[in-house]
Order: C-alpha cells, then structure tokens, then sequence
C-alpha cells in the first residue's frame, strides 16, 4: 500500500522538483555568480562569490530603493489595504444586505480589474490633462502636475484603490465568524464599544489580520506593472522601489546575476516582515 | 472503466505528439522551400520598414532566389526590450532568426556574447562594402577588430531651431553657432525677447534613457576632445576637465540661466514627442539639440506635418565646445544587419543582407523611413537629398563619432543619466556630480578599469 502511494504521488514530485525545487535553487545559485544577458559575461559564466552583495550594499540607489520600498509598503500596504479594509469591514458589519452588497461591489471593482488596467486608469485620472485636473479647473484651481510632483504619493493611492477590497473581504468573513454570544456578554458588563471592540472583536480576528497582513504585505513587494506604468520608476528614481530597480539591473543593464542577488534581498524583506507581524501580534500560524 | 482510461490515454498521447511537432522547429515549409527569418524591431504603429518589404521588395528577391521564403517577423517593442527578445532569441539554436537588425551600440556586446558571426570573410569578397561611409565602419567593428554587422540605416544629431522664433528675436537666420557659448547666448536672447516660448531644449530626465546619454551629455563631451572610453588602454574615462564642463553646461542651461522646457515636460518619457510634435509646431520651442531622424514629424505623412518645413525650421550643426577642430561634431548610432551565429542557413542570410544593401533598395528604404543612408553615393540620388534637412543629416556624419564599443556600456549610460538629470534637476552640482559618476562607474566597472583624465 505505502509502496503504491509513492508511485502514484512520483509524478507530482518530479515535476515540482524540475519546475518549481530546481529554478528556485538555480536562483540562489545565479546570485553569486556574473551571469549576464549579452556581452563577455554571457559567454562566459562565473562564480564571483559575494561581490554582487558587496557592489548592492555601497550602490546608494539601491539603499534609497530599499527605503522607498519600506515606504511604499508601509502606507499602500499595511496602513492603506489593511486599516482601509478593515474600517470598511467594520463599517459594513450588520448593514442592510443591499448596502453591503452596493459597496462591496464598489470597492470589489477596483481588485477584480486588472494590474495594466488600474495603471491606465490612474494614469488618466491624474495625468497633467486628466480628469482630476479637469475637474480642478473646472472648480476654480490651478492644475497640479501630480505624477510628476506627488510621484510616490499618486502610486501608493493607486495601489490602495486596487487591493483593498481583498483586505476588506478577508476581514468582512473573519467579522462575520465573531460569536454574537460574546460580544453580548460583554455588553452585559458594561464595556464600552470601543472596550468591545479592542478587547473582544480584535484578539478574535487576530490570526485573520496577520494572514492578511502577510499576504498583502508579499503581493506589494511584488507590485511592478502598476508603478512601471503610471511613473516608470521616476521621475528621476523617485518611484523606484526593488522590483524596478532589480528589473533596470537585469533588462536595462543586462547584469542577470546582480538583478538575481537583488531579488533574494526582497525575499528577505518579505519574510522579515511577516516574522515581525507574527511577533508583534503574538500569533503563531 | 478500463476502456475510458485507454480512451483517455490515447487522446493524451495524440495531444503529446502534437504538442512535439508543434514545438519543433523546421526550416523546411510546406512548399518544400527554405525559410530565411529576418527580425527587426518595429516601433509599432507605423512600421516603415514593413512597407518597405512589402512595397515588392521580397518579391523580386524570392523570384531571384526561388527555393527561399522570406519570413519577416518584426518584434515591436521598447528599444530596450527590444535587446533582450533578440538576445534571448540568439541564445539557441531552436530559436535564432537567420537575419537579424543589430543597433549598433549592442552589436560589441552581442558580438563578446557570441551570438554573431564575424563577417570579415564575407565582405572582403563584396564590392559594395567601398561603398559604405568609412566612418559608419567602425560602429560595426567590435572590440576584437573583427566587423559583426553591415551597417543598413544611421543617424545624425544637430541643433533644431525654429526660423520664425529667431527672426522674432533679432537672431541670425541661418544659425551656425561657432561655440556652446552662442548656443547658450541664443538661449537667453530668446528668453529675453520672447513670450511663453522655451528657448533650449536637451533630453535630461532619465524616463527618456539612452537619448540623456547620447544626444545631450555624449554631443557635449565629444565637442571637448575628451572622451567616456580610452580605446588605447581600454579603460573608462570617469573625471576629465571636459565631463566637467559639459556637467556644467547642463547645469547652465536648466539650473541658472533657466532656459530649459518645464521639467514636467523634459522628465516624461514622452518629452521627445511633445517637443518636436507639439512645442515645434505650435511655435513655443526655440531650438533642440536631437537627433535627424525628428524631421519625420514634419513630412506629409508624419506626426505633425509642417508646410514648407525648411522656411521655418533649421538643422544647425552642434559646435565643439570652443569651437575648436573639427569646428561641429555629432554622434551617430543607427542599425546593422547581421547573422546570429547559431543561425542555420548563413549563406541565405548573406544573400539576403547583400540583396538589401543594393544601392537602388538601400536608398528605396531610406525614403521609406526616413533614416540615413548608409552608402557614399546616396548623395547623388536626387529623390534622396531632395527631402527636408536630408543633405544636412548626411553632411554632418563626417564629423561622427560613436559610443565606447564596450560590454559595459548600457550600466556606464545608466550612471550618466542619473547624474544628468540630478545637475539639471539642481540636486547636484557639476563637481559633486563628477565625484558621484565616478564612484558609480567604478562600481559597475571596477576600479581597475577606470582612469582620471589629465
């Protein structure tokens, strides 16, 4: 019998070794090497140890990418998806079911659209003769070139826009399984809704909120199409977080090798930050 | 049940065999002919040369070559990206195409990769070779001295000035400025003496890429007989007196005298379309510094065409810093064709790049889309020199002079834009900007192949 079920699960396993164990080792492995697109390194491959770490470590964009990236996930992920998903989570909590439903589907709109398109549209709305501005001027005020001077601020909105909703409906069935039993032992007690709803609702949702956190947190770290197409990563480099970076590296400098080793570096960021929320909210998953 | 699963696994193993066929490549198609891929970037909407092949062209060289079919497969994409598809492509055997369009500032670092065959063999056998400008040549030479590619359409790079905005402003007209100082005098004059008009425009912001580097910091340092490379001893160039100047030129022109296009103009990727397809036009841009291939936007068919577009626009040649000999200088890029290496039928694509170099389809292209030829005798086609700013374009190749023929030059580019645009943007001065470039480039390069100008 145990023989059968290891001829049966082989086929799995050889194909998640080739396609999935191998390249993922390769890529570790190519980080410490010059590989490279085209030129003398691409004939010929070498292993050059840390020195892709070294150069990254003194390059001062790379250092200024990894703070824009801290940025751009504290406010578009943690403070923007999360708090955002979870006040409306809140707010929609025992609505009549059509409001619920109105919203929902407002907020739904933005995530079910896809990453190009979100960029397209954001790119039209705050373009220097977009709608924002049109409705600006319309109202009395000069236009504002905002891609251009609130770079960073008009990808992290655009951002927001686009992942809310996926918080908002982790937190919405997470609110949903609360017992009404306990809560309404606590207002026997005499608590406060906001005593409720620190002490009562949230250590219940707990686990909910640092999944959640977690899988934002990994998809903004991966966020490329949006912020390559409204901005480019500039202007100047004002938009240029780790996965633009690492792609300039790769397909605009043709240094594979370095683009890899950057690439492990956002790894480690993502897993940091997900031990850190586990930590901070003391929850173990 | 046990007929449904051999039912199943038949239609698996037909789909599998499928699959195979599909996936392997043959030379061979139905017709029994062989297939010659050719591969060239097109830029998307308008791919003139696709109506060049397709105006008969193909036709004629089929008829010659009966047991060919030409198999013309365009990659539109973003120059960059444009490099890595063809790279990739290069890589294998499965996938080389047989003829493929090198710009030649990849063509060196292609040629190290190994993914193209050297051509020296095939031109010292080709008459027409002695017909190509001698200085478009050394483009195409790599650094081992060998030629990888022949060189099928070039460009120029000049001052673009509006007639009618000089006139208005008591400027000469023709303008032949004999130094940077009368360009950035001009500069000023116009925004003295005109209204709502921006007086220089230069690319500076790094959305815009290679054309930072290369139309305006490169024609700048050209100008001051200092360089980015040092071919002699094969090491990068990262502080000379003339990388300064030229720092401090840009610094002039957008940081104190504040002749430059609103920087949300100049730091979209677009800023090239909107100064020569709007801002010329319209009357509002005094002069460019860009390359020739911009007079496209004016023709009949073009983005934004002009009536009478040499009554009102001019193409000055771009001085050297003190006017000193040559007197103008431009860098030239352009294309070349060349054969990957792991292409499987090279003597084909020999033909078929021989065919197109052909003076009557070289220039036919030309006319096509507008770029330069690439063959001295060009410019006894009247069709040819006949078109607007054409006979300029061509003239200043003389003076031409071309990026480092060096691997690292796409990592080395990227560093000048940055610090480009952080002089422009006023965030660095000229001296800091030097020391940040050769901090930078030391990186990317090693130190060891590096040196300081005297």
């Amino acid at each position: 019998m145990h023989r059968k079920a290891i001829l049966f699960l082989s086929p799995s396993w050889i194909l998640l070794l080739l396609f999935f164990i191998t390249p993922m080792l390769l890529t570790f492995g190519f980080a410490f090497t010059n590989l490279s697109l085209t030129g003398t390194d691409a004939a010929n491959i070498q292993f050059i140890g840390f020195q892709n770490f070294t150069n990254m470590f003194q390059d001062p964009e790379f250092r200024i990418s990894v703070f824009r990236t801290l940025i751009f996930l504290l406010f578009s992920a943690v403070v923007g998806q999360v708090v955002l998903g979870l006040i409306l989570a809140l707010l929609m909590k025992e609505k009549r079911r059509g409001f619920r439903r109105f919203i929902g589907v407002i907020v739904i709109a933005g995530w079910v659209t896809p990453e190009i398109v979100v960029a397209f549209c954001w790119v039209a709305f705050l373009s220097d003769a977009g709608t924002f501005n049109a409705i600006l001027q319309g109202i009395g005020f000069e236009p504002i070139t905002w891609l251009f001077t609130f770079p960073m601020v008009s990808v992290i909105i655009a951002n927001i826009w686009h992942g809310t909703a996926f918080s908002m409906m982790v937190f919405q069935a997470a609110l949903d399984d609360v017992p009404k039993s306990v809560q309404e032992a606590a207002v026997i007690d005499g608590a406060s809704r906001w005593q409720i709803f620190f002490r009562v609702t949230l250590p219940i949702v707990k686990g909910s909120i640092v999944t959640n956190m977690m899988l934002v947190t990994l998809q903004t770290l991966g966020v490329f199409t949006l912020i390559y197409t409204m901005t480019g990563g500039g202007p100047g480099n004002a938009t240029q977080i780790l996965p633009i970076f690492m792609y300039n590296q790769a397909f605009v400098n043709y240094q594979f090798g370095y683009g890899t080793a950057i690439s492990l570096v956002l790894l480690v960021i993502g897993t940091v930050a997900s031990l850190l929320y586990m930590r901070f909210m003391k929850v173990k998953l | 049940m046990r007929k449904r699963v051999k039912g199943f696994g038949l239609i698996l193993l037909i789909f599998v065999l499928a699959l195979m066929t599909a996936c392997s490549s043959s030379d061979e198609t139905e017709s029994g002919k062989k297939e010659l891929t050719v591969v060239y970037r097109s830029p998307g909407s308008v791919d003139s040369l696709k109506n060049f092949f397709d105006s008969g062209v193909l036709d004629e060289f089929e008829k010659e070559h009966p047991d060919i079919d030409v198999k013309i497969t365009p990659i539109t994409a973003s120059e960059g990206d444009y490099f890595s598809k063809v790279a990739l492509q290069m890589k294998s055997a499965e996938t080389a195409p047989d003829v493929v369009s090198e710009d030649t500032f990849m063509l060196n670092s292609d040629a190290n990769a190994g993914y193209l065959d050297p051509l020296d063999d095939r031109i010292a056998d080709w008459e027409e070779w002695d017909n190509i400008i001698e200085n478009l040549k050394s483009g195409v030479t790599a650094e081992d001295g060998k030629v990888y590619g022949v060189p099928s359409t070039s460009d120029s790079r000049g001052l673009w000035y509006s007639k009618e905005l000089f006139q208005e402003a008591g400027l000469p007209v023709p303008w032949e400025p004999k130094n940077w100082e009368e360009v950035l005098d001009a500069a000023i004059t116009i925004k003295e003496k005109t209204d709502g008009v921006t007086p220089l425009f230069m690319q500076v912001g790094k959305a815009n890429g290679e054309a930072v580097s290369m139309q305006t910091l490169e024609m700048l340092l050209y100008g001051t007989g200092d360089t980015l490379y040092d071919d002699s001893d094969k090491k990068w160039v990262v502080d000379s007196p003339g990388l300064l100047d030229s720092f401090r030129f840009i610094s002039q022109v957008y940081d104190v005298e504040k002749v430059g296009p609103d920087f949300s103009v100049v730091m979209s990727g677009q800023s090239g379309n909107v100064a020569f397809q709007q801002l010329f036009p319209q009357k509002k841009l005094a002069i460019a510094l860009d390359g020739s291939w911009n007079a496209r936007n004016w023709a009949e068919n073009g983005a934004a065409p002009i009536e009478n577009v040499e009554e009102k626009i001019g193409f000055a040649p771009m001085p050297t810093q003190n006017g000193q000999e040559p007197g103008a200088i431009t860098m030239s890029g352009g294309w070349a064709w060349a054969i990957p290496s792991k292409a499987d039928m090279k003597e084909e694509s020999w033909e078929f790049i021989q065919f197109l170099m052909e003076k009557d389809n070289s220039i036919n292209r030309s006319l096509t889309d507008g770029n330069l030829n690439t063959r001295t005798d060009a410019v006894e086609v009247e069709e040819y020199v006949n078109r607007p700013f054409a006979k300029e374009s061509q003239a200043y190749l003389e003076n031409a002079q071309f990026r480092p023929a060096n691997d690292k030059y796409p990592a080395v580019s990227t560093q000048l834009q940055t610090v480009v645009e952080a002089i422009a943007t006023g965030k660095l001065t000229p001296e800091d900007a030097v020391q940040q470039y050769k901090a930078g480039v030391e990186r990317v390069v090693g130190k060891e192949n590096t040196k300081v100008a005297e």
